[in-house]
């Protein structure tokens, strides 16, 4: 009797550590895949929210600062940061006459307007991209030291994990700062509100809207590039993420960061656990969750009042 | 609009328009039919996503709802006569009917969620219901068939003589005449003062609301007409094609229909017809060379049409041909 009740002690003990390790595996998965929609999603948070442009070609922009890191990587041989802050810049340096050439005129037009040429951008992205770099999968070779687990004393997690999260909170912070705490961010911030009368106190819009811009553009790199682990670059990465990372913003509330944040730890903890738990349904899970969001929050989670 | 007689020259005229433009349309068909003997499939799908881009322009031409997401209709009346025709239901006039009525209840459903939204919101909503629309069909696999698609159905011949060829002549006539046929009735449906009503809660719903008319039933109403429309083409589809994909319920597919429209030219039915044929002709004979170049040049064309032409196609001939009637009550939105 006592050996049996033993038994079935160690086998209950087995299962809860079973039971707690994959728990504990689906939220170290969702947390930082949710960080690293977060680093991708906010720029598009910020140009949606500040500068009111229903941006659909966000993804295209990661998608060309991923291309240019594995380029970087496995043609020019360089390492993993150096990688990252090329494709940044790279990024940062297509996106600036498309600022000004494409999106000027479209700030202030009708969604319609501003969904259709953001289609037509990420179209012509994609195949030039892709005529470019050839149509295959790119991959990212991640550094000896962040490919390896890390242990943390009582589990290993895959070093690039923690990685990712430290990036995400890192952006949410500094962005924070720049926005709440700098001059800089003042005069964002007066430009969203009126643009006019900020204009009419010496404040440069146009300046304010390309530096903007160029930001969340950078960030779409760096997200890109940091969370292809999560979202492999592909030549229809652009199209494929396009729907995510839109809805991600609009659950959170454009302009918000911790709307966003918020709105990316939620949405990638249900995805990751749909996917863990029942992957036969896909994203079923995701998009269900999205609707009751967003039917009951219309302004996003915690968007503000316009 | 001076007298009667000013007005009923103007009724003559448009009516006289409208025979003329339905008259091309059946020429055009039967051209198609005579000069592309080999692609007569492909013309055929042309028509069926003709129908979904119709169905489309109701909604936003005409009402001014932003969706990305009216594949879900398409696929609703796909997916409905591909099961009902497995299920024994074989009659081609029957299945097109079971297409309408399920695309009409689906618009019922997108209608009733997306309309309680606003802008961005709605916009997202459209989008998250054609995913979970795509995701159902894939998962209901019993009933769909998932992601092998629907299959092994084949319709009787019609009107028990003409038999569905392996050259798709018959489902050809039969598609250009439900087209003709549905176009007729949406021209009734724009001109009417429900369609009237349509056109001014786009220009203004705010004062359509304190004119005394309820917003929302009347763009449900509509939503329910697109929806039949957009059914009918999936179900012409399914009848043709003889199989139908989860494609047929994608985003790709919405957004796809939405350029053509744009294309064409918003606001006005022979602009969704002319955007169609243009854009899936380029696409037949562009994308066989390279996908991705395919790709670069819609995208270029939809920034054209955004910076230059806000009208598409159709607005450009009213604006290069001011003296055409062409644009008296059609005259396309600007999108």
């Amino acid at each position: 009797m006592r050996g049996r009740a033993c038994k079935d002690r160690r086998i209950a003990v087995a299962d809860r550590n079973v039971f707690m390790q994959t728990v504990f595996s689906i939220a170290i998965d969702a947390v930082a895949y949710g960080m690293a929609l977060f680093i991708i999603c906010i720029g598009l948070s910020l140009t949606m929210g500040l500068m009111r442009v229903v941006n659909l070609a966000h993804g295209a922009f990661a998608m060309i600062a991923g291309y240019i890191a594995s380029f970087a990587q496995r043609e020019l041989g360089t390492g993993y940061a150096v990688a990252i802050l090329l494709s940044i810049l790279g990024t940062i340096v297509v996106s600036i006459p498309i600022e000004r050439f494409l999106y000027r005129r479209i700030y202030g037009s009708p969604e319609l307007t501003q969904v259709l040429m953001t289609i037509g951008i990420t179209f012509c992205v994609i195949g030039i991209t892709n005529y470019f770099f050839g149509p295959t999968l790119k991959t990212i070779p991640l550094p000896e030291s962040l490919s390896e687990p890390v242990d943390l004393g009582f589990r290993a997690v895959a070093g690039h994990r923690l990685f990712v999260m430290a990036c995400g909170l890192v952006v949410a912070a500094g962005l924070w700062f720049l926005i709440e705490k700098t001059a800089f961010g003042i005069r964002l911030r007066a430009t969203v509100d009126n643009a006019g009368m900020a204009d009419a106190l010496g404040v440069r819009t146009q300046v304010v809207y390309a530096v903007s811009f160029a930001i969340a553009m950078g960030l779409a790199a760096f997200g890109g590039v940091v969370g292809a682990e999560f979202l492999p670059i592909e030549p229809y990465y652009a199209l494929r993420y396009m729907v995510t990372f839109l809805v991600v913003v609009s659950v959170g509330g454009a302009g918000s960061i911790p709307g966003a944040l918020l709105a990316c730890l939620v949405l990638g903890t249900i995805d990751t656990t749909g996917r863990y738990l029942m992957p036969e349904f896909g994203n079923f899970f995701f998009y269900a969750a999205v609707i009751a969001i967003v039917c009951i929050f219309p302004r996003g989670l915690l968007g503000r009042a316009q | 609009m001076r007298g009667s007689a000013t007005s009923g020259r103007f009724a003559d005229s448009r009516l006289l328009r409208d025979v003329v433009g339905v008259a091309a349309i059946a020429v055009a068909g039967a051209a198609g039919y005579w000069l592309f003997p080999d692609n007569l499939a492909l013309l055929t799908r042309v028509i069926a996503v003709a129908l979904l881009v119709l169905s489309l322009d109701l909604v936003v031409g005409y009402c001014g709802v932003a969706t990305l997401g009216h594949a879900a209709l398409y696929g609703a009346g796909a997916y409905a006569a591909g099961m009902a025709c497995l299920r024994g239901v074989t009659e081609p006039m029957t299945l097109i009917l079971i297409g309408a009525v399920a695309g009409a209840a689906a618009g019922l459903v997108m209608g009733t969620i997306m309309l309680r939204a606003h802008g961005l919101a709605q916009l997202v909503l459209s989008i998250a219901l054609v995913q979970l629309a795509h995701e159902a069909a894939n998962k209901a696999s019993a009933y769909t068939g998932g992601s092998d698609g629907l299959a092994g159905f084949s319709p009787s011949p019609l009107f028990g003589t003409f038999v569905f060829d392996l050259w798709g002549r018959t489902a050809y006539l039969f598609g250009l005449a439900l087209l003709i046929g549905v176009f007729i009735l949406l021209k009734f449906v724009v001109a009417s003062p429900f369609g009237m009503l349509c056109r001014g809660i786009k220009e203004d719903p705010v004062r359509i609301r304190a004119m005394g008319a309820f917003v929302f039933p009347v763009l449900l109403k509509m939503f329910v007409i697109s929806g039949a429309v957009a059914g009918a083409g999936g179900a012409l589809a399914a009848l043709s094609t003889q199989v139908v994909g989860l494609d047929s319920v994608s985003f790709e597919l919405s957004a796809n229909s939405l350029v053509m429209l744009v294309l064409g030219g918003l606001g006005s039915l022979y602009g969704a017809l002319v955007g169609t044929v243009i854009f899936m002709g380029f696409e037949h004979v562009v994308s066989a060379i390279n996908p991705f170049h395919w790709m670069t040049m819609v995208g270029a064309l939809l920034i054209a049409v955004v910076l230059v032409a806000p009208g598409g196609i159709g607005g450009l001939a009213g604006r290069l041909f001011p003296t055409m009637p062409a644009k008296g009550d059609d005259r396309g939105g600007r999108s």
